[in-house]
C-alpha cells in the first residue's frame, strides 16, 4: 500500500533473491548441511565470543556450573555452622559472625543456587526436549545469566569485605529497617535479590515463550515431556511471585533505608508486617518454584528407567498446575506466630494441608509407573527412590506444622530446619543430582562413573538422614534456630553432635559427586547419542549436541517419540542454512506458524548487564545513582536492539 | 542427526512475521506486562493494607492531593489512545507512510504527559517521607512515571528505526503494533492508580 516506487522495486528484487536462499531438505542434508549449519550458528572464538554467545547450551551450562559453585560455598558455610554447634558453648565463631553465616547460607542456597540451577537446567534442556534450535530471546537469556552472576559476586564480595547481610535470608523489618540495621549489610542483601530476580524473571519469560511457541510440529501440549510442563508452570509462578520480592526489597525496603519513606515504620503509620506478607507472597511459591522442576526431573527419570510412559500423564500435569496455583494461597502459614484473625488460621491451615493432595497424586503416579514398568536401578533411579523416601518424610512434617497449635510450639525451632531441608534437599537436590547424572552424557559426551556414583548416592542419602533427622529431636527439645550456641545439660548435645558428623558425610558425598563429574570428563566411557535408551528428543541428536541442535526440525507424533518411531525420525524442512533460523509453532496444537530469525551473538546483553548492575550497586549508596545510571542503561539497551546492518535483506536477520 | 530423517513437509513458504499471538515478541511483551501488573497489584495491596489500619485516609487530617494536574493527565492519556489506535491500524495495514506521520504525535504526547506528571508530584500535598500514606502514593506515581519514561524512550527509538530504510520491513511494523499494545497497557494501568491517588483519599 502506497509504497514509493524505489521501495517497490527493491521489494521485487528482494523477492527474487528470496528464491535463491539455501534451505535444508532432501536435496540438502547430511554432511553438507551440517557443515553449513555449523558455519551459520557457530559463535566467534575467544573471550569476545564467550561474552557475546547466545547459545542456550553455553548459557545453561554456565548457569548450572555457577549455581553448583554457590552450592559448594553455601555448603561450606553450613559446615562452619555445624562445627560451631557440634558441642555446647563453642566459640569457633561469635554471635555476629554466626548471624552472617546463616544469612549467607540461606540467601546463597535460595537465590544463588536453587532457583538458578533449575532455570539453568531448563535453559539447556527445554529446547532440546521440544525439538527447537534455540530458546526464545537468546540475548535476554544471556543478559539473565550475567545479571545473576553479578548479584552472586556482589553478595560474596561483600561477605569477604565483612559487609555481609546478617538478619536472615528474609530480612524482616523492623530488624532490617534503618533503625536496627545500620551500615550497608541489609542493602547488599536487598540489591542481590534485585539482581537475581531480574535474572530469574528474564529466564522465566524466555522459558515460557520457548515452551509455548518453539515446540516441534506435532508436539501438542498433551505430548510435551513432563519436564516441559513443570518448567511452564514454574515460569508462570516466577512471573507471579518474584515481582513481590523485587518490590518489597527494591521499592519499599531500600527507600525506607535510603530516602526516608515510611512503609515499615509504625511510628509514621507504616506496618512491619506488610514486609512479611509481601515477602512470603514470594517466599512460599519460591519453595514450589524449586520443587516443581525437581518433580519434572523425577517424572522423566522414572519414565526413562522404568521403560514405559509415565502412568497417569494427565493426572501428573494437573497436579503440577494445581500445585502451582495452590502455592499462592499458603503464604500466611509462615506468619502463624504473628497473630492473625481466627478465620485466617483456619483458611491457611486448610490450604496448606490441601497442597499435599496434588503432590501425593504425583507420587502415586510415579509408584504406579515403577510397578508397571521394569525399573533399572542405575544411579539416577537411586536418586528417585531417595527422593521419594526423603520427600515423603518432609511432606509429613509439613502437614504437621500446617496445624496452628503445633506450629506455634515448633516455630523457629530446629524442627522447622529439619522439615525445610527434607523438602528442599530431599525434594530438589536429590532429583537434581539424579538428573545431572542422567544428562551428563548429553552435555559432555561421556558417562559418569557408575560405581563412584552409587557410593556417592548412598553416602549422600545416609549422610543426609544422619544430619537432619536428629534436628527433629533437637527442635522438639526446644532448640531455637539462628542462635549461635546452646547451653549444656538440655539434652541437645547428642543430636547436635550426630548432625555435625552427618554434615561431613554429606559434604564428602557432594565432593565425590564433583570428583566423579571432573574425572568422567576425561575418563568416562563415550556415551553415544542415547546411552539410557530414553524416549525424548534430546536423545535423537549426538552427545554433546551440535551448536544448531537439530539439523532438520523434528516432527512429533507421540509423548515418547523415540520409543514409538520406526527407527527413523520424521522431519520438516525449508529452514535457512546460511543464517540462523528457527521454527515457531502455534501454542496449543504446535502447527507450524512462522520462520523466526535467531539473533546473532552480541556483546550488548553483557554491556547492558554491566550498566544495570552498576546502577543497582551504586543505588545502595545514593538515590541519584538511579537517575544518572539510567543513561548508560538506555544507551546499552538501545544498542542491543538497534540493527547493526541497515540494508534490507530478502528475509529478516537479527544482527 | 543419528536417526535417519524421514522428510514430511517443506515449510519454506511459511511467513517470517505475523501480527498478534503468532509473534514471539507479542508473548514476551505479555510476559513483562504480567510481571509489571503483579508489581502494581501488590502496590495496590500495600495501599489498602496500610489504609485498613487507619482511622482517616489520608492520616493525621492531611489534605488529599489536588485534582487538577492528575485529572488533566488522565484526560490527555485517554485521548492519546486515538493516535495510538490509528498508528496500530496503519501498522497492521502495512501503511508505512502513515506510521511515519503519526509517530511524532505519540512522541509529543509522551513529552506533554511527562511534563504534567511533574505538576502532579507538586500537587500531592505531601512529601514521600511524611508518613506511610505519603510513601505509598508517591511510589505509585513514581512507578507509573517510570513506565511513561521507558515507553517514551522506546517510542523514540522505534520512531528513529521506522524512518530508516528498514521501516519497510514487515517485522518493524509488528514492533509498531506491539509498541501500541504496550501503550494501551500503560494507560489502562493509570486508571486504578488515578483512583487510588486522587479519589480514594476523598471517600
Amino acid at each position: 500500500m502506497n509504497r514509493p516506487e524505489h521501495i517497490r522495486k527493491e521489494d521485487e528484487r528482494l523477492a527474487k533473491e528470496r528464491e535463491t536462499i539455501a534451505r535444508d531438505g532432501p536435496q540438502l542434508t547430511g554432511d553438507e548441511l551440517r557443515a553449513r549449519l555449523d558455519r551459520a550458528w557457530r559463535r566467534p572464538p575467544g573471550i569476545i565470543g564467550w561474552l557475546a554467545t547466545v547459545d542456550h547450551k553455553e548459557i545453561g551450562r554456565r548457569y548450572i556450573v555457577t549455581a553448583l559453585v554457590f552450592l559448594a560455598l553455601g555448603g561450606a558455610l553450613a559446615l562452619v555452622m555445624r562445627l560451631q554447634l557440634a558441642a555446647p558453648g563453642r566459640t569457633i565463631v561469635g554471635a555476629e559472625r554466626y548471624d552472617q553465616l546463616f544469612s549467607m547460607h540461606g540467601s546463597t542456597m535460595m537465590y544463588l543456587f536453587a532457583v538458578p540451577v533449575m532455570e539453568g537446567v531448563g535453559v539447556y534442556f527445554i529446547p532440546l526436549m521440544i525439538g527447537a534450535r534455540s530458546t526464545a530471546f537468546p540475548r535476554l537469556n544471556a543478559f539473565s545469566y550475567f545479571m545473576y552472576l553479578f548479584g552472586g559476586l556482589m553478595l560474596w564480595i561483600a561477605f569477604i569485605l565483612n559487609m555481609a547481610p546478617d538478619v536472615g535470608w528474609f530480612e524482616y523489618t523492623p530488624l532490617s529497617g534503618p533503625q536496627y540495621s545500620p551500615g550497608k549489610h541489609t542493602d547488599i542483601w536487598a540489591q542481590m535479590v534485585t539482581y537475581t530476580e531480574v535474572a530469574a524473571l528474564a529466564a522465566a519469560v524466555v522459558l515460557v515463550c520457548t515452551i509455548l511457541k518453539a515446540r516441534a510440529p506435532g508436539m501438542t501440549l498433551a505430548r510435551m515431556p513432563i519436564f516441559a510442563w513443570a518448567m511452564l508452570v514454574v515460569g508462570f509462578m516466577i512471573i507471579f511471585a518474584m515481582p513481590a520480592v523485587a518490590l518489597v526489597t527494591t521499592v519499599l525496603l531500600i527507600p525506607d533505608r535510603l530516602v526516608g519513606t515510611q512503609f515499615f515504620n509504625a511510628a509514621e503509620h507504616g506496618d512491619a508486617l506488610l514486609f512479611q506478607h509481601m515477602f512470603w507472597f514470594f517466599g512460599h511459591p519460591e519453595v514450589y518454584i524449586i520443587f516443581l522442576p525437581a518433580t519434572g526431573f523425577v517424572s522423566i527419570l522414572t519414565e526413562a528407567f522404568c521403560r514405559r510412559p509415565i502412568f497417569g500423564y494427565p493426572v501428573v500435569v494437573l497436579s503440577l498446575i494445581s500445585t502451582g496455583i495452590l502455592a499462592f494461597g499458603l503464604w500466611v502459614h509462615h506468619m502463624f506466630a504473628t497473630g492473625l484473625p481466627r478465620v485466617g488460621y483456619s483458611f491457611f491451615t486448610a490450604a496448606s494441608m490441601s497442597v499435599s493432595i496434588p503432590t501425593g497424586l504425583q507420587i502415586f503416579c510415579w509408584l504406579a509407573t515403577m510397578w508397571e514398568g521394569r525399573p533399572r536401578f542405575q544411579v539416577p533411579m537411586l536418586y528417585v527412590i531417595g527422593f521419594i523416601v526423603t520427600f515423603v518424610i518432609g511432606g509429613l512434617t509439613g502437614v504437621m506444622v500446617a496445624a496452628v497449635p503445633l506450629d506455634l510450639q515448633l516455630h523457629d525451632t530446629y524442627f522447622v530446619v529439619a522439615h525445610l531441608h527434607y523438602v528442599l534437599i530431599g525434594g530438589a537436590v536429590f532429583p537434581l543430582l539424579g538428573v545431572l547424572t542422567y544428562w551428563y552424557p548429553k552435555i559432555t559426551g561421556r558417562m559418569m562413573d557408575e560405581a563412584i556414583g552409587k557410593i556417592g548416592f548412598w553416602l549422600l542419602f545416609i549422610g543426609f538422614q544422619i544430619t537432619f533427622f536428629p534436628m527433629h529431636l533437637s527442635g522438639m527439645l526446644g532448640m531455637p534456630r539462628r542462635v549461635y550456641t546452646y547451653p549444656a545439660g538440655l539434652g541437645l548435645e547428642v543430636p547436635n553432635l550426630i548432625s555435625t558428623i552427618g554434615a561431613f558425610v554429606l559434604a564428602l558425598a557432594v565432593g565425590l559427586f564433583v570428583i566423579n563429574g571432573i574425572l568422567s570428563l576425561y575418563r568416562g566411557a563415550i556415551a553415544g547419542p542415547n546411552p539410557w535408551g530414553a524416549a525424548t528428543l534430546e536423545w535423537a541428536i549426538s552427545s554433546p549436541p551440535p551448536v544448531y541442535n537439530f539439523e532438520h526440525v523434528p516432527v512429533v507424533e507421540s509423548h515418547t517419540p523415540l520409543w514409538d518411531g520406526g527407527g527413523d525420525l520424521p522431519v520438516v524442512t525449508g529452514l535457512r542454512v546460511d543464517q540462523k533460523e528457527m521454527l515457531l509453532t502455534t501454542v496449543l496444537t504446535a502447527t507450524p506458524d512462522l520462520r523466526e530469525p535467531v539473533p546473532e551473538p552480541s556483546l550488548w546483553p553483557f554491556i547492558s548487564a554491566c550498566a544495570v548492575g552498576i546502577v543497582f550497586a551504586a543505588s545502595i549508596f545514593s538515590a541519584w545513582a538511579v537517575a544518572f545510571g539510567l543513561i548508560p542503561c538506555a544507551i546499552a539497551l538501545t544498542a542491543w536492539f538497534w540493527p547493526k546492518d541497515m540494508t534490507r535483506k530478502p528475509e529478516p536477520v537479527i544482527s | 542427526m543419528i536417526l535417519e530423517p524421514r522428510f514430511t513437509d517443506d515449510l519454506s513458504g511459511l511467513p517470517t512475521s505475523k501480527f498478534g499471538p503468532s509473534s514471539l515478541t507479542w508473548w514476551g511483551i505479555l510476559g513483562y506486562m504480567l510481571i509489571e501488573g503483579v508489581g502494581f497489584a501488590l502496590m495496590f495491596f500495600a495501599y489498602f493494607y496500610l489504609m485498613s489500619h487507619e482511622q482517616g485516609w489520608p492520616p493525621e487530617g492531611r489534605l488529599p492531593p489536588d485534582l487538577l494536574a492528575g485529572t488533566i493527565f488522565t484526560i490527555v492519556i485517554l485521548l492519546s489512545e486515538i493516535p495510538n489506535t490509528l498508528i496500530k491500524k496503519a501498522a497492521r495495514a502495512g501503511d508505512v507512510a502513515t506510521v511515519r506521520l503519526l509517530f511524532p504525535i505519540m512522541v509529543a504526547v509522551g513529552i506533554v504527559l511527562l511534563i504534567i506528571r511533574g505538576f502532579e508530584f507538586n500537587s500531592l500535598n505531601c512529601l514521600w517521607s511524611d508518613n506511610a500514606y505519603a510513601s505509598v502514593i508517591w511510589t505509585l506515581l513514581v512507578l507509573h512515571a517510570a513506565h511513561l519514561g521507558t515507553d517514551w524512550a522506546d517510542t523514540v527509538v522505534l520512531w528513529a528505526l521506522i524512518m530508516t530504510p528498514l521501516g519497510y520491513e514487515p517485522r518493524r511494523l509488528v514492533d509498531v503494533d506491539e509498541n501500541s499494545l504496550y501503550w494501551r497497557y500503560v494507560w489502562l494501568l493509570w486508571i486504578p492508580i488515578y483512583l487510588l491517588i486522587y479519589w480514594v483519599p476523598r471517600l
